[in-house]
């Protein structure tokens, strides 16, 4: 559905996608995976012609380049940053939205009521939070109902329980069969929602793989935030090192680096030497 | 390392649409445009201060004109090509110059142009949009002014005063485009902003002042001095709305006997020309650059 081949993107010297390719099927949901500048947002830019490239895209058998308008029509958007016209109320957004893609405003009725929208019609966008806004933009992205989807970091802005619906959502999108290319620098995310990551940095493809394997290819570790009694430490310490992990004093208890996959082992060795965990955190 | 991430693609094509711009997205974009701007303070702001302002000089220059006659209306006209010329530039270059840069630094054009939207059509939308709230704004100008004018000496001088209001019309999307083209080449309204305040100054003060310095410095020769003023917008206004009611270029001086004399009755034709490209170039330039820029 989408064929991304030998991409690339120079903002004067500096290369931001080099010679970038990808598939992604039909109904497939691919996720973009890597730090911040890794190139992820470019490559959904350049799908939609809002930044220019050499290298070819295509969607649907047709040219990025040179069918733009006809690209986008089959496309929903979710940006990053969620930027609309601020003086505007929500439903003239969406209005405005269905009318550049000659939708019946009948649809945007439909969509308010989807995302729970109906008590902030008239609000001005600058009048709403981040979780409004989101789904602001996921209503306006599925007002053509569209059957592909380009979500850039479409969790950034929002708050646990607002992640939590917005990724209930994805997954139900998903399900219907739509083709979904997100980009993401969270983990978790990717495992519920993706069928295959593509790991970026610099520009490039580092890595490619299912989303459980991610981890383990890239070598990726984090920090077990551990809260214990204080008399605790010294005994907890003591064991992890026994076992080979590094394990740090904290203000309220101890840090202890652990591939990512694998957090569950250092649990492990505090429960056999007896040690009362009072409260855990990951730190990625 | 350039790696590639393939899996096989199903062959399914999705419907192709026609590339080519059309009006349906043009008019949309436009109607947003001009609810923005009445949605505005600035739109009001300039809308009531010039309405009030061509109404205070219409009413301030025709007393007794029931007398006076066309003297008076001569008098009001003079004010009101003295107003025009200073408040319709700067309306036109401010709202211009944010239009294209405002959008771009806010992200509501990536919003934009995420749509099944060429960027002709988001281009020709702003432009239309943004000129129909210029023409509303001086029109209630003109409206204040002509309605204090009729009431006061009747419909007798209505043609000229037409022509006047044509004319000004002609300078404010002008002076649009001219703001527009800052905007297209600007990454932030703010800037674009600054731009098109020296632009206005330049117009304005620089272009007559500056003209008039350079004449005497350099002995310019009376037709390179004549097609000097010309050259400005704002001055081809001030010439076309004169000549439309006086009839005649003679008061001028030296400069307008020898383009009465040069040009005969092609005179006219040539200012309106002069302003008429300034309507056109500047816009054209403006979505050229913005068609063509790569990155919104």
């Amino acid at each position: 559905m989408i064929h991304i081949e030998e991409l690339t993107k120079r903002y004067g010297s500096l290369t931001v996608l080099d010679r970038f390719s990808l598939d992604v099927a039909e109904a497939e949901a691919v996720a973009l995976w890597g730090p911040n500048g890794a190139g992820k947002t470019t490559v959904v830019r350049c799908i939609l012609g809002l930044a220019g490239y050499e290298g070819t895209v295509h969607v649907g058998g047709l040219d990025a380049a040179s069918r733009g308008k006809a690209v986008r029509s089959h496309i929903g958007y979710v940006a990053q940053e969620l930027s609309f016209y601020d003086d505007m109320a929500v439903v003239d957004v969406l209005d405005f939205s269905a009318s550049l893609r000659r939708i019946d405003t009948g649809r945007v009725d439909e969509l308010i009521d989807t995302f729970r929208l109906g008590d902030h019609r008239r609000k001005r966008i600058a009048e709403l939070s981040g979780g409004l806004k989101q789904r602001l933009a996921l209503a306006s992205a599925l007002i053509p109902d569209p059957p592909i989807l380009l979500l850039d970091e479409p969790t950034s802005s929002l708050d646990a329980h607002s992640r939590e619906e917005a990724i209930e959502l994805f997954e139900h999108l998903r399900d219907e069969g739509r083709t979904i290319l997100l980009t993401t620098h969270h983990m978790e995310e990717m495992g519920m929602l993706v069928d295959r990551v593509v790991a970026m940095e610099s520009g490039r493809i580092v890595t490619e793989c299912a989303p459980a394997e991610l981890a383990d290819q890239l070598g990726l570790r984090v920090w077990l935030h551990i809260l214990l009694d204080a008399d605790s430490t010294a005994k907890a310490r003591a064991a992890l090192a026994a076992d080979g992990f590094d394990a740090r004093l904290n203000a309220a208890g101890i840090v202890v680096e652990v591939p990512a996959q694998r957090k569950g082992e250092a649990l492990k060795v505090l429960y056999r030497a007896g040690v009362e965990i009072e409260d855990l955190e990951v730190w990625s | 390392m350039t790696a590639t991430a393939t899996k096989p693609t199903t062959g399914r094509s999705l419907p192709d649409l026609p590339e080519r711009a059309q009006w349906r997205a043009t008019l949309a974009i436009a109607h947003k445009e001009l609810d923005d701007a009445v949605r505005s303070r600035w739109f009001w702001m300039w809308a009531i201060a010039f309405a009030l302002l061509a109404g205070v000089l219409a009413s301030v220059a025709l007393p007794g004109s029931r007398i006076a006659g066309s003297a008076s209306f001569g008098r009001t006209a003079a004010s009101l090509v003295a107003l025009v010329q200073v408040i319709v530039p700067l309306m036109g270059l401010t709202l211009g110059a944010q239009s294209i840069a405002a959008q771009r630094e806010s992200g509501a054009l990536r919003f934009l142009l995420s749509h099944p939207v060429n960027r002709t059509e988001a281009f020709w939308g702003f432009h239309l949009g943004l000129s129909a709230a210029l023409l509303a704004a001086a029109s209630a100008g003109f409206g204040a002014a002509g309605i204090v004018t009729a009431i006061r000496s009747g419909g007798a001088q209505a043609g000229a005063f037409l022509r006047i209001t044509l004319l000004a019309w002609i300078l404010v999307i002008a002076m649009l485009g001219v703001g527009m083209f800052i905007s297209a080449f600007t990454r932030r309204a703010s800037s674009a902003l600054g731009v098109a305040v020296f632009v206005w100054l330049a117009f304005v003060f620089l272009g007559d002042l500056g003209l008039m310095g350079t004449a005497v410095a350099t002995r310019m020769p009376v037709d390179a001095l004549f097609f000097a003023t010309v050259a400005n917008p704002i001055e081809a206004f001030r010439l076309a709305a004169l000549g439309s009611f006086v009839g005649s270029l003679d008061i001028l001086g030296p400069a307008g006997t020898y383009a009465v004399d040069a040009l005969g009755p092609a005179l006219m034709p040539v200012i309106v020309g002069v302003l008429v490209l300034w309507m056109i170039l500047p816009s054209v330039g403006a979505w050229i650059r913005f068609r063509t820029s790569k990155d919104v």
